[in-house]
């Protein structure tokens, strides 16, 4: 690997330009489907979280003593470890958001993300740079979920994080929180973003000709 | 009654993909061409027949008494059904492999056979409930890959602004789909 | 770097052995762990309805079905059961009745309280339901709707009638633009009343008031 690695660059690019959800198009499942508000967002977010960091952090370690042939399984064998793990914990310590997650905690070990980033990059690189990639990646998923989240929950029941926003005459936008919802935000906050990066790269463009 | 009522509300009531969200990877990556579609929501279907079977006797049999190996388990057979799958296909008709190209093996991660073995658990569907069940979800699923490979057939004809191309679009086409989805709840309102 | 050259199948299955039997400690740790709060949370939360739906019970039993009869017994382990309800005095104040069934979206999962001596329901709390949120998940909240089971006649059996037009002791008044689902709520209670109403009843009579 590049001996100009730079941990905080590793780290960075999964928030915004590789953002899991919105440019590389993972874990998809999670992100739509327990969206509904905001606190469920999070919630989702930080159990990947501590699956990514966790798979990543032990598939780096042991990086050298997994043979090639073998190495998904392995990979799937410790992610569903951890999954389980994290099952178990929500259930024992905040059992309504266990409930309001529901199966989709399990799926978190069918999330491709992770698996992506265990065989991207973590099965090649050093520890430091496999948990702050995973740190990274993780992170920009669980703001995405937290956007997605957010939006949907303003729009579909008038609050956020629980917080009610708008009083009780707000007729919330009920498709929101439903199904339908998930897809629309997702497919307009896309929309916004191919807009905002059309802008800047016609910019730029206009910079380097002036 | 009882089985096609399994069968129609994993189909179209909570249809996995619109409703569930579910299987979105080929759903929005593979969706291009309805014949590709169409088949890749045949070999889903196998699998999640395999996979119910399967699910069933080691829950059954087994992970009654290690309720924490299930997920692990449930994986591991999902992951060797597939390997199966891959190799049948390959010898089969390789035209089909190469057309299905890197979409076989992410069956895997397909949350959608996950959460068919997941919910068959749970509900404690009986052999052949699970059965009916696999069948609606893989039916529901093909359903929703072959309408949305249609409707971007049709779209790749017409003028799209460049904002939109690509997923974008994906997801207001699926948006919609979804919508219209919602109209199947209360089917069987009467019973 | 992974290992350049391919392993033999013995270092494969010492990998995955190895990586199983890490994974399986790991797991049954933290099980073990785990389980006597996972227990007791969803104990508290059974409790918790049970006295809802039986209003003034302090105490209770769990009985199960064997041989046609109601038998008491110290855990229900899995079997399908109902929760018999004392007050500070030791006497019945009900029983609450679980029960499951189709809903507009998805199953519906339900409690509610019945009282062998006056024949009528006492109370419902929703447990589980995916009803529309805003339309059909009022069943959960909607205290006209909820109090429409605080004395509930159930014979012949539990009517849903349109919304305001309830006039019999044994009507509920559906939750407009939610019909379903209320009407769902109701044939559920009946469902429960099918299966548990006589040997509830026969229980009661064959103890009579000395509870």
């Amino acid at each position: 690997m590049s001996n100009q690695q730079n941990l905080y660059e590793e780290t960075i690019k999964g928030f915004w330009r590789e953002n899991p959800v919105f440019v590389q198009m993972l874990g998809l499942c999670p992100a739509l489907a327990v969206t509904n508000s905001a606190i469920n967002g999070l919630a989702m977010g930080l159990a990947s979280t501590f699956v990514l960091v966790g798979s990543s952090f032990l598939v780096s370690t042991f990086r050298n003593l997994i043979p090639k042939q073998v190495r998904i399984t392995t990979f799937i064998i410790i992610i569903a470890t951890f999954v389980t793990v994290a099952d178990l914990s929500l259930q024992a310590f905040t059992p309504s958001l266990h409930k309001e997650l529901g199966a989709f905690i399990a799926l978190i070990v069918a999330n491709c993300l992770i698996l992506g980033r265990q065989e991207a990059f973590a099965s090649k690189n050093r520890l430091p740079f496999a948990v702050g990639d995973a740190a990274g990646m993780a992170g920009g998923f669980t703001v995405a979920l937290i956007m997605v989240g957010g939006i949907r929950e303003i729009l579909g029941s008038g609050s956020f994080f629980g917080v009610s926003l708008f009083g009780e005459n707000f007729e919330p936008w009920v498709i929101m929180i439903l199904p339908p919802g998930g897809f629309l935000t997702l497919g307009v906050l896309l929309i916004i973003f191919a807009a905002v990066k059309k802008r800047r790269d016609s910019r730029k463009l206009v910079q380097l000709e002036s | 009654m009882n089985y096609f009522w399994i069968f129609v509300s994993a189909a179209v009531i909570n249809n996995f993909t619109l409703a569930y969200f579910l299987g979105l990877c080929p759903f929005f990556g593979v969706s291009k061409k309805i014949d590709t579609a169409f088949r890749l929501g045949l070999a889903n279907i196998f699998v999640m027949l395999i996979t119910s079977v399967c699910t069933w006797f080691l829950n059954t049999y087994i992970l009654y008494h290690a309720p924490y190996l299930r997920l692990m388990t449930y994986i591991v057979v999902i992951a060797s059904t597939v390997q199966f799958v891959e190799m049948t296909i390959k010898k089969l008709s390789p035209a089909l492999f190469k057309a299905l190209g890197l979409f076989l093996p992410l069956i895997t991660t397909n949350c959608a056979i996950l959460f068919l073995a997941l919910t068959q658990t749970s509900k404690e569907y009986s052999f052949v409930e699970g059965l009916f069940y696999a069948l609606g979800a893989g039916s529901g699923l093909t359903l929703a890959l072959v309408l949305m490979a249609g409707i971007r057939e049709e779209a790749e004809l017409s003028e799209i602004p460049d904002v939109l191309k690509g997923a974008a679009m994906s997801f207001l086409i699926a948006g919609i789909l979804s919508m219209a989805f919602m109209g199947f709840a209360g089917l069987f309102s009467g019973a | 770097m992974s290992s350049e050259k391919s392993a033999g199948p013995i270092r494969l299955i010492i990998t995955l052995g190895l990586a199983g039997l890490f994974s399986g400690l790991v797991l049954v740790s933290v099980f073990l762990a785990t389980q006597p709060l996972i227990k007791r949370n969803q104990e508290e939360a059974l409790e918790a309805a049970i006295y809802r739906v039986l209003p003034g019970a302090e105490t209770r039993k769990i009985f199960v079905e064997e041989d046609g009869k109601l038998v008491e017994t110290e855990s229900a382990d899995g079997a399908e059961a109902v929760y018999a309800g004392y007050d500070g005095s030791g006497k019945l104040v009900g029983y609450g009745i679980p029960s499951s069934g189709t809903g507009f979206q998805d199953t519906i999962s339900l409690i509610y309280g019945y009282d062998p001596y006056e024949k009528k329901v006492i109370g419902m709390q929703v447990l589980e339901s995916r009803e529309t949120p805003g339309l059909g998940d009022k069943i959960i909240k909607d205290q006209d709707f909820l109090d429409d089971f605080s004395a509930l006649e159930v014979e012949p059996e539990v009517e849903a009638v349109a919304s305001g037009t309830k006039s019999e002791a044994n009507e509920v008044d559906s939750i407009s633009g939610a019909t379903i689902s209320s009407k769902a709520v109701v044939n559920i209670i009946n469902d429960g009343n099918d299966k548990w109403r006589q040997l509830i009843d026969e229980r009661t009579e064959s103890e009579g008031q000395a509870e």
